[in-house]
């Protein structure tokens, strides 16, 4: 069987070789992608524009925007029908084509990412790997944490005020740096899509500042739901640890605090949110009024084929209900936990209909593709390209950050700055 | 893997960092060479299609599959055929039912699967075949966008896919205007018409071309002012596909219809 057989099935006239090619692990791809870019526009939100109310969590989106990075890539790599080949991209890279400079954008970013996070956690290291060092006989499980944390100090112990100031001024330079870079990132995987002239729906100069918009959305309230989700955890724990732990912040501490955050973070997640629903509504206002050869056809997927997914699952219940949620006075945990909920599944539904729906129809503008996503699989193919897969790449961040968190604690660590 | 292994593969692995860095600059010798030669190359394939003469046999779908070696049953096809039927009412119906690898054998219009429409002759305003293929463009955009290079365009105009360097992204099968990729069943790697590039180069006709009993295909070099299809290019009306896209395809259409999509 063809690629892409298996889960398209044509209707009215519709070219031979015509199938539904790019399947959910390219709707994974951007959403990835855009949750590690939002993570980390979010974090230099602090550090860069010193908004001090965003100081918890921008740690926070940090370190899980760096979990999230070693993701971003799997999709594309369960997408490819020759995975092992994928090295050729850095071998051979064709600049011409925008997949091109994945590579060099991805190793760049994470680059910034890494060296942001070492700088943060530097003093941790060191206050970690010193007292080790002194110590004589060490058992092996210390030899073993002396060895991680000596090497990740980089050899660097100073950790004096003046290094240390030093340490908070490259921070702000890496942030800063980093902006421009996850955006760059992100709204070039916008552009991927974007400047595919053969794809009616996807050919639009709006693609790649949609696609930032939308991510920024997606990745604050990742880091939102993640971040209430671990307070939860902690509240949970120091209500148990009470009685034994003195000093240690009390549940209802951790409560006030996590309002506090969640309700600060929120107001920028609806600012962004606003900026991508007026971009997608420019773009489809626009379509509309210029009503190009492609415009019948694209009218039929949009208001018929798709209106499902695009104006109730999408608009509706991923965009206006939260956004309703979010305004309404004394905002909640609880339906702080829903809204964040529903704005994820609402950018999720939005690169499904850019993905999925820019294939809805045939290249001859006469016929359609229905796309049926693979749910049980029966073989490699629909396991890796159907629903089991998606939710692996989906989950795959949560179990990252907390191997991660193991190094760089998020939470009761003392601030190298 | 035993030490020279190791070490081949060492030397490959720093092999391949040099050759990257390499592309990073703008200006390859490579490349220019390529340019230079576009121009003063002798050859730029061209193909000829003389709607009027097509019957919708189907022979030259079934022997290009055949000389390709593209699975028999496999629903892709380098080569197919499209049927077009517009009745008195205005009704527009069209259809290419296993890319007319067995010919148009009903008169009932493929709907999509499993659905057929049937029109009754009276009601027929006008009917007709267009066969279609590779256009070979000179501004290929799936070579454009194929991110390793893997698709790629031959001096003589043709568009190629190196089988072993393909990645399988799929991103020029989303690029090419005109759907005629696809990714090919057994190899797993991108594929469309090449001419029959392994026979035009050796003096011979493509499979498609020498299949077609009512001459409705011709294939040539455009650079010849002798040839043939040369002749009927310059001097007579012809048309292209989809010329809004700024590809520039070399297939030409003697009697193309608008409503050809
Ligand atoms: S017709 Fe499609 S595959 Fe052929 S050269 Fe043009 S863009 Fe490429
Ligand atoms: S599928 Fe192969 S030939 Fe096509 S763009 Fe990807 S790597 Fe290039």
């Amino acid at each position: 069987m063809v690629h892409g057989e298996l889960w398209t099935v044509k209707e009215l006239f519709v070219y031979p070789n015509e199938y539904i090619y790019w399947s959910v692990q390219i709707v994974m791809y951007p959403f990835m992608t855009g949750l590690v870019a939002g993570a980390f526009v979010l974090s230099s939100l602090y550090h860069v524009f010193g908004i001090k109310e965003l100081k918890d969590i921008a740690r926070f989106a940090l370190v899980f925007s760096f979990a999230l990075l070693f993701v971003a890539p799997v999709p594309i790599i369960l997408h490819l029908q020759h995975p092992f080949r994928g090295i050729n991209n850095l071998m051979t890279p064709h600049f011409t084509s925008a997949i091109a400079a994945f590579g060099i954008v991805f190793s760049t970013y994470g680059a910034i990412v890494a060296s942001e996070l070492w700088f943060l956690y530097r003093r941790h290291f060191v206050s970690i790997a010193q007292p080790l060092k002194d110590k004589q006989d060490k058992t092996l499980g210390e030899w073993i944490k002396f060895f991680i944390f000596c090497s990740l100090t980089l050899g660097v112990y100073d950790v004096s005020d003046e290094s240390l100031k030093k340490d908070e001024k490259a921070i702000k330079v890496l942030a800063g740096l980093g902006i421009p870079v996850a955006c760059f990132l992100h709204g070039y995987a916008g552009f991927i899509f974007g400047s595919v002239k053969a794809n009616a729906l996807w050919m639009t100069p709006l693609m790649p500042v949609i696609f930032i918009m939308s991510a920024i959305v997606s990745g604050i309230a990742l880091c939102m739901l993640t971040y209430i989700l671990t307070m939860e955890a902690r509240k949970f724990l120091s209500k148990r640890k009470k009685a034994t732990q003195l000093g240690h912040q009390t549940s209802e501490e951790l409560q006030s605090a996590e309002v506090n955050v969640i309700r600060m973070t929120a107001k920028y997640l609806l600012l962004f949110l606003v900026f991508a629903i007026s971009l997608e509504l420019l773009d489809l206002v626009f379509r509309g009024y210029t009503a190009t050869k492609s415009w019948d056809v694209l009218r039929s997927v949009i208001y018929g084929k798709d209106f499902t997914n695009i104006f109730i699952l999408q608009y509706t219940i991923g965009n206006l209900i939260p956004f309703i949620l979010f305004l309404l006075p004394n905002l909640t945990i609880r339906r702080a936990v829903l809204a964040v909920v529903l704005v994820m599944f609402g950018v999720f539904m939005m690169r499904w209909n850019v993905v999925v729906g820019g294939q809805a129809f045939s290249l001859s503008f006469a016929g359609y593709m229905h796309y049926h996503l693979p749910i049980i699989p029966h073989d490699w193919e629909t396991l890796k390209e159907g629903f089991f897969g998606a939710l692996a790449v989906f989950l795959a961040p949560f179990g990252l950050f907390w191997i991660i968190t193991k190094i760089f604690p998020v939470f009761d660590v003392k601030e190298s700055h | 893997m035993n030490r020279r292994d190791f070490l081949k593969n060492t030397v490959k692995g720093v092999a391949g960092l040099g050759i990257s860095a390499a592309a990073i600059e703008f200006l390859n010798p490579k490349d220019i060479l390529a340019n230079i030669n576009k121009d003063t190359a002798k050859v730029r394939w061209a193909f000829l299609v003389n709607t009027y003469k097509c019957v919708g046999c189907g022979f030259c779908v079934k022997a290009c599959k055949q000389e390709n070696e593209i699975p028999y049953d496999a629903n892709v096809t380098r080569t197919w055929v499209e049927r077009y039927v517009i009745t008195k009412d205005g009704k527009r119906y069209a259809d290419t039912p296993k890319g007319a690898r067995d010919g148009f054998i009903t008169t009932k219009i493929e709907m999509g699967k499993d659905k057929f429409q049937e029109v009754k002759d009276e009601d027929i305003q006008k009917a007709f075949f267009v066969p279609k293929l590779c256009n070979q463009c000179e501004n290929p955009p799936c070579v454009q966008v194929c991110p390793v290079g893997a698709t790629y365009q031959a001096p003589d105009g043709v568009v190629l896919v190196d089988r072993t360097w393909c990645i399988g992204c799929g991103y020029c099968i989303m690029g090419c205007p005109y759907g005629v990729r696809f990714f090919h069943p057994k190899y797993h790697t991108a594929e469309k018409c090449n001419f029959c590039y392994h026979r035009i180069t050796k003096g011979l006709k493509t499979a498609c071309v020498q299949a077609c009993p009512f001459g409705a295909r011709q294939i040539g070099n455009i650079k010849d002012p002798n040839d043939p299809i040369t002749k009927i290019i310059l001097t007579e009306r012809v048309g292209i596909l989809k010329e809004e896209f700024g590809t520039k395809p070399q297939v030409f259409y003697i009697g193309l219809d608008r409503e050809v999509k």
